[in-house]
């Protein structure tokens, strides 16, 4: 017998009774203003936001906030003016160097700041772990109250590789003493656009 | 971990030689609560979420075999290899034998308690395979050649001046160098170059969804990305009841997991893998490594419902003043302590007696498993089985034979009072545990029993 029909066939012995699944949680409401609560969370994690009406704002913002950033990227064609072209496709490990990379989130949840971005949306899924800053667009009218919802919008999408990013990354292994930027990106800027 | 034959309340005796270390310890992990406290509180609905959490485990439980099977038909079709390991020994086989056909013998590693439990890091060791561990925590014990102590902060029991000393020595930092932005820094840039240059990542599994045949990795630091988005294989250990049946299941564990451990509202990563990227192969090894057994195990099979939080560790009065070394096993605190002895009951028939059994374990875990319960209940079967501490089973059964007998149970009182009256040296010294941290009592001059014949005579 394999390990695998070993197993198994135990499991089958060993488990207990059937038992129901239960029925489906949902957003309690009277909860905060979802705009409000995600910029409150994502303020409180180690991130900033910038409200932006249109992507000549976001063009403006980079120009002026990362002016001494070497290499900058983006998924998103309207910031082309500002960022490195032909840069995708390569080895992943090329963007080792990258300064600052902007892509788009599907969504944003208000409970914890987290923004949905799948594979499709990075261009490569290393992107937006080894960059030095993150940079992510969000749509206001995108931001769900909380993961029920969350997951509720994802619903069965087909997806390689998809990940909720809240906030720069983060630790607190030495004498739980908070530092942004273990491995992934220092800073992380949203820009909740509309 | 190797302790030599030492047991917890041996190795707690270690940790407690300096009083102050235990109280910055205590204090330290007690904060952690309190965060933890907070999160929890400022949702209305936490309780609701916490017993959806636990149905969704008790149907995993009794539906695990077809969930697995589910599992893995999904995976393969997503392209993911799957691999079954009946124990540590063969999953530490597995992952040898695909690093060996890849032809890579340095590899990174993000955190997995699992490959603790199975000893992988010394297995590949053994066999000349370089394995750096990327959690910042687990770097350092892994410099200090220790195994972690807590499963969430494994490096809680170590000050900062400590890990200054270790990062002088290992990786060139100027010495007496202690401030944790800069110590965070100097690892950032000393795990860069092995992410950069590694071929192969292993990763843990915090769940595995049948429906979809995909796994979710949550870190803070993004070293599980780092590792599987560089590497050309990625393997990812997980055991057999890591599994969820359904995607939308994980919009509940998600919001638990982290308010638990470290009262965030969410790690900064939470992972998604379903299908390796182009030219990259992607493993997951199912292990079983005894959990079979505790699901026959009608008592205990509850412990498997665990999503390792740690909040039953932050909140437990004895783990935060004996420390996570002294309970001798990969996963420490209350939950360790009745995953463990299903492992090995002779080796680990102290750690059920680890604890007050006080119930705040129980209060605080977000899938509702009745840990002190258990803790109760493991300590019976241990004594029955003939694996307690023989001093502990001789007073015990001393004790047996004094309360169910009547007239030596009245010799036994009076001889006592004596005894505490006449020849307190008798009991006031180093043989007696019960003396070791108390003064003993006065000697009362009369028992309850004598003192209600004496006053019903008088009325």
């Amino acid at each position: 017998m394999t390990s695998r029909e070993e197993i198994l066939a135990k499991i089958k012995t060993n488990q207990p009774g059937a038992r129901p699944l239960p029925a489906d949680l949902t957003t309690v409401p009277g909860g905060m203003e979802s705009i409000m609560q995600f910029k409150t969370v994502l303020s409180a994690i180690g991130g900033a936001i910038v409200e932006v009406a249109n992507f000549e704002e976001i063009t403006k913002y980079i120009q002026q906030e990362f002016k001494d950033k070497k290499r900058l990227i983006s998924t998103l064609p309207e910031l082309g003016s500002v960022t490195e072209s032909g840069w995708e496709n390569k080895d992943p490990h090329s963007y080792e160097d990258v300064d600052l990379a902007v892509i788009k989130a599907h969504f944003g949840v208000a409970e914890n700041a987290a923004l949905w971005i799948t594979e499709d949306l990075m261009q490569q899924r290393v992107v937006p772990f080894i960059c030095q800053q993150l940079a992510v667009v969000v749509n206001k009218v995108d931001i769900v109250a909380t993961m029920h919802d969350a997951y509720n919008k994802i619903g069965d999408a087909e997806y390689g590789f998809g990940s909720f990013i809240a906030g720069p990354s983060k630790t607190a292994d030495i004498e739980q003493s908070l530092v942004l930027g273990a491995h992934g990106p220092k800073t992380m800027t949203v820009f909740l656009l509309g | 971990m190797s302790t030599g034959a030492k047991d917890h309340a041996q190795l707690s005796d270690i940790f407690n030689k300096d009083e102050a270390r235990v109280d910055w310890h205590d204090e330290t992990l007690w904060f952690v609560r309190a965060k933890r406290d907070k999160a929890a509180n400022s949702l209305p609905e936490w309780e609701a979420l916490r017993e959806t959490a636990s149905q969704i485990k008790d149907n995993v439980l009794s539906n695990l075999h077809d969930y697995l099977l589910q599992f893995e038909a999904n995976a393969e079709k997503n392209g993911i290899k799957v691999h079954w390991a009946a124990n540590g020994e063969e999953h530490n086989k597995i992952v040898h034998s695909i690093l060996k056909e890849s032809g890579v013998n340095r590899i990174v590693k993000s955190k997995s308690m699992l490959t603790e439990e199975c000893h992988l890091n010394d297995y590949l060791h053994k066999n000349d395979i370089e394995v750096i561990d990327t959690d910042l925590g687990e770097r350092i014990v892994q410099l200090a050649e220790e195994p972690p102590s807590h499963i969430v902060l494994p490096c809680i029991h170590k000050k900062k001046e400590e890990i200054g000393d270790l990062f002088h020595k290992h990786l060139g930092t100027p010495e007496g160098a202690s401030d944790p932005v800069f110590l965070t820094a100097a690892a950032r840039d000393h795990l860069r170059e092995k992410f950069i240059t590694r071929k192969a990542a292993i990763t843990g599994v915090n769940f595995a969804i049948a429906e979809t045949g995909e796994f979710v990795v949550c870190t803070n630091e993004g070293n599980a990305d780092m590792g599987a988005h560089l590497a050309d294989v990625h393997i990812a250990c997980m055991g057999i009841e890591k599994i969820v049946p359904l995607r939308k299941h994980l919009s509940v564990f998600l919001r638990i997991l982290t308010r638990s451990a470290t009262g965030q509202p969410i790690t900064t990563y939470s992972s998604h893998f379903k299908k390796p990227r182009p030219g990259q192969t992607m493993h997951i090894v199912l292990v079983d490594n005894g959990r079979t057994t505790q699901l026959g195990r009608e008592d205990f099979r509850n412990s498997l419902k665990c999503i390792r939080c740690a909040a039953c560790m932050n909140t437990c009065p004895v783990y935060r003043r004996s420390g996570g070394h002294s309970y001798h096993t990969a996963i420490a605190g209350p939950i360790g302590s009745i995953l463990a002895p299903n492992l090995d009951m002779k080796n680990y028939a102290d750690l059920p007696f680890a604890s007050t059994l006080c119930g705040s374990c129980s209060n605080v875990c977000p899938v509702k498993i009745n840990i002190h319960e258990q803790l109760y209940k493991w300590r019976q079967v241990i004594v029955k089985e003939g694996y307690a501490d023989p001093k502990k089973a001789m007073a015990m059964k001393a004790m047996d034979f004094t309360l169910s007998n009547p007239s030596i149970y009245k010799f036994a009182g009076k001889a006592g009072r004596w005894v505490l009256k006449h020849a307190p040296f008798t009991v006031n010294n180093k043989l007696n545990l019960w003396y070791k941290h108390r003064e003993m009592p006065e000697s009362p001059k009369q028992s309850f029993g004598e003192w209600y014949k004496q006053n019903n005579k008088n009325d």
